[in-house]
């Protein structure tokens, strides 16, 4: 009963951050000096269009941009909820089809992202915990090191530069090009598979080498705990004593770091997306804030801080499950 | 602790006396900062860090003198490799010297290609007249470290685009990158404590309005974040102005974590003993938070403050780089990589990649100082 009276609130509290962030988002896209009509018109101008006042100003009443701005974000807020996000200048075409037709591909890399962390930087971080100052822990920490100095671009770039020059393929996108309409199949699949290394190397790489510091940081101070000492003592078998007690109390740390990890991982994903062309929201949004297309910008932004939000309600349950504290404190 | 103490490595105290009560002495009338220092300079990673970083700044504050060529200058050498340094000629020991790139253009392809004329050395000089600079704003000057004669070119990461000097284009961008993450820290420095430390020294209800808004602000993924903000900046800003906007930018994110780090800090040390013992003996508030709170958590501040720096340049040239900070013809690590943005670019100019270099670089050095920082300065770890 106490579980469940903790997930209401947690569920509570992720649709008021929601609504904070949804004011965010419209003023950050709101703030910039003239709208997209502004621009539009600019460009009209530059190749010998002109458009005149009156159709301008009948265009800015149609889209809503002359009404005070609460108006607008209320408006616009009341149709986000019903899930109408508006249209987008840019594309033409409404914000929620924009969005749903790559929702699977970003869904799919942050998860599988998510997974490869874990099962990379646990295990890598109860042996160099383990094996403390061997060479095994060197390398994780040089390892971590790079994970934590390299900019994530800068990893895309490299890696899409090696595939270029030791294997002769260029890696942009999910899929090749001759694939790109085709239906399921098999080919198409293992092409898949073959496209999606680099981005999920690019997008794990610093989450890894940061989980793989903590685990280890929180394992060696559990290994030096009196009860561990105990349990060696009695003669405890060392695999079941090291993995049933100290690796377990050191695992909370690692759970409640989806908090801070999906923020960051949607952050690494968003560049990782830009820099070699993929098809999810991240290039969506860099566009849309470049080409001053507000109710695409703000839709992505609030997609993005929706799985964010969901991602964190999701690890803070698990916490309260796997740990009493949490839902009882 | 006092066994633990002695035997810890102190090499200052070695020199002076060799006799065991006075090194004991020596080791107890230390001050706090000089006990920090000695343990840092245990730590070797750090030791080498803080030097690289020394270099770095050393370089920052004499970038026009050391440049040997106006970063913003073009010339007629495109895209030339980094240009090799000879010490011999003609079988014979010279003094260090270049040789002259001669510029022809294939009539089938239109590619350039550089020829290396071997016949005359253009030795190195060194504090050679060039480029008329502003050293600090003020000290007008044309003197420079190193350069050669003008019929010839020096440019030891090979030339971009427009011909102009890489080497030159870096230590200009070092300056701009590595005082990003310095003036941003200051204002997250400012922010971070100030919200902190009244969340945490008053507690209650202002405590739990600043732990919401920190959460809030921790929802929102921090790139998309930075990115929108970022296309927020007017185009029609000046180099100034967006440099300040791109400082707060990354600020505003980063004083959540230091807020958070400061109240917990202070809501852990309110309840000391010692403090207490100063309220009952009626010290004042303001002299309770400067002479007995801060020096309690200074030094957990300026640790996390220094792992801060490093995700500010990496803010700073990611958002550069995708075209959302600082623009041409400000030149900074981030902006220089924008001539890096595509395979064809690196694959046939690779050298346009040093400035990446020099962002892992800096970005591991202040990551490395920070470590020791923290183990040279946290008492209770052993």
């Amino acid at each position: 009963m106490k579980l469940f009276q903790y997930i209401i609130r947690r569920m509570s509290w992720g649709a008021l951050v929601l609504l904070f962030v949804s004011f965010f988002s419209f003023l950050v896209i709101q703030l910039p000096p003239g709208d997209y009509l502004t621009s539009y018109m600019a460009r009209l101008e530059k190749s010998g269009m002109s458009i005149d006042n009156a159709s301008m100003v009948a265009l800015r009443h149609s889209y809503g941009l002359d009404q005070p701005f609460l108006v607008q974000y209320g408006k616009w807020f009341c149709r986000f909820i019903q899930g109408d996000m508006g249209v987008s200048f840019l594309y033409t075409e409404k914000v929620k089809v924009i969005i749903l037709e790559r929702l699977p591909a970003t869904l799919l890399l942050s998860i599988t992202s998510l997974l490869v962390i874990y099962l990379i930087s646990i295990p890598i971080g109860i042996y160099a915990a383990r094996r403390q100052y061997s060479v095994g822990d060197f390398l994780a920490a040089f390892f971590g090191f790079i994970g934590m100095a390299v900019p994530g671009f800068l990893l895309a770039l490299i890696l899409m530069w090696i595939a270029y020059q030791g294997f002769g393929v260029s890696i942009g996108g999910l899929q090749s090009p001759q694939f790109m309409d085709q239906p399921m199949s098999w080919a198409k699949a293992i092409d898949f598979m073959k496209h999606l290394p680099i981005p999920i190397i690019v997008i794990t790489m610093s989450g890894t080498a940061a989980l793989i510091r903590t685990m280890r940081a929180t394992l060696l101070d559990e290994l030096g705990k009196q009860y561990v000492t105990t349990a060696r003592a009695k003669g405890l078998r060392e695999s079941k004593l090291i993995n049933k007690y100290p690796v377990r109390a050191a695992m909370n740390p690692i759970i409640s770091s989806g908090g801070w990890l999906l923020p960051e991982l949607f952050s690494g994903e968003t560049i990782a997306a830009i820099v070699l062309g993929l098809p999810t929201i991240g290039p969506l949004l860099y566009r849309a804030l470049l080409g001053e297309d507000m109710y695409l910008a703000a839709g992505c932004l609030m997609i993005l801080s929706l799985l964010t939000i969901i991602g964190m309600l999701i690890s803070d349950i698990i916490l309260a499950i796997t740990d009493p504290r949490i839902r009882l404190g | 602790m006092k066994i633990k103490l002695a035997t810890f490595r102190l090499d200052f105290l070695r020199k002076r006396k060799n006799s065991e009560p006075d090194r004991f002495n020596a080791l107890h009338s230390a001050s706090q900062w000089t006990l920090i220092w000695a343990k840092f300079k245990d730590h070797k990673l750090a030791l080498i860090g803080l030097y690289i970083l020394a270099a770095f700044y050393l370089c920052i504050l004499f970038a026009p003198i050391i440049t040997p060529y106006d970063p913003w200058e073009d010339s007629k050498y495109i895209y030339s490799p980094p240009t090799p340094i000879h010490i011999f000629h003609e079988g014979k020991l010279h003094r260090p010297f270049v040789y002259n790139q001669e510029i022809n253009t294939t009539p089938e392809t239109f590619e350039r290609i550089f020829k290396t004329d071997y016949s005359t050395p253009y030795p190195v000089r060194f504090f050679v007249k060039g480029a008329e600079y502003h050293w600090l704003g003020f000290i007008k000057s044309n003197i420079h470290l190193f350069g050669v004669d003008p019929k010839t070119s020096i440019n030891l990461m090979g030339t971009d685009v427009l011909g102009r000097d890489c080497f030159s284009r870096n230590i200009y961008g070092l300056q701009i990158s590595l005082t990003v993450g310095l003036f941003g820290v200051f204002i997250t420095f400012i922010l971070g404590s100030i919200i902190g430390g009244i969340a945490g020294y008053y507690g209650g209800v202002i405590d739990n309005i600043v732990q919401r808004v920190v959460e809030f602000i921790s929802c929102i993924p921090t790139i998309p974040m930075w990115m929108a903000l970022g296309a927020v900046i007017p185009q029609d800003w000046g180099n100034l102005k967006v440099y300040f906007a791109i400082t707060v930018i990354l600020a505003l994110r980063s004083w959540t974590g230091l807020s958070r780090q400061v109240r917990s800090k202070l809501l852990q040390l309110r309840e000391e003993e010692y403090i207490v013992a100063a309220k009952v003996s009626g010290t004042s508030g303001w002299k309770i938070i400067t002479t007995h709170l801060l020096p309690g958590f200074l030094s957990y501040l300026i640790v996390s403050l220094t792992l801060e720096i490093p995700k500010m340049i990496l803010g700073e040239t990611t958002l550069s780089f995708l075209g959302l900070g600082l623009r041409p013809p400000t030149v900074s690590l981030g902006v220089l990589l924008q001539d890096a943005q595509n395979l064809a670019a690196i694959s046939a100019y690779p050298w346009l990649l040093v400035s990446a270099v020099l962002v892992v670089i800096a970005v591991l050095a202040f990551n490395f100082v920070g470590d020791g920082i923290r183990d040279a300065a946290d008492p209770y770890k052993n």
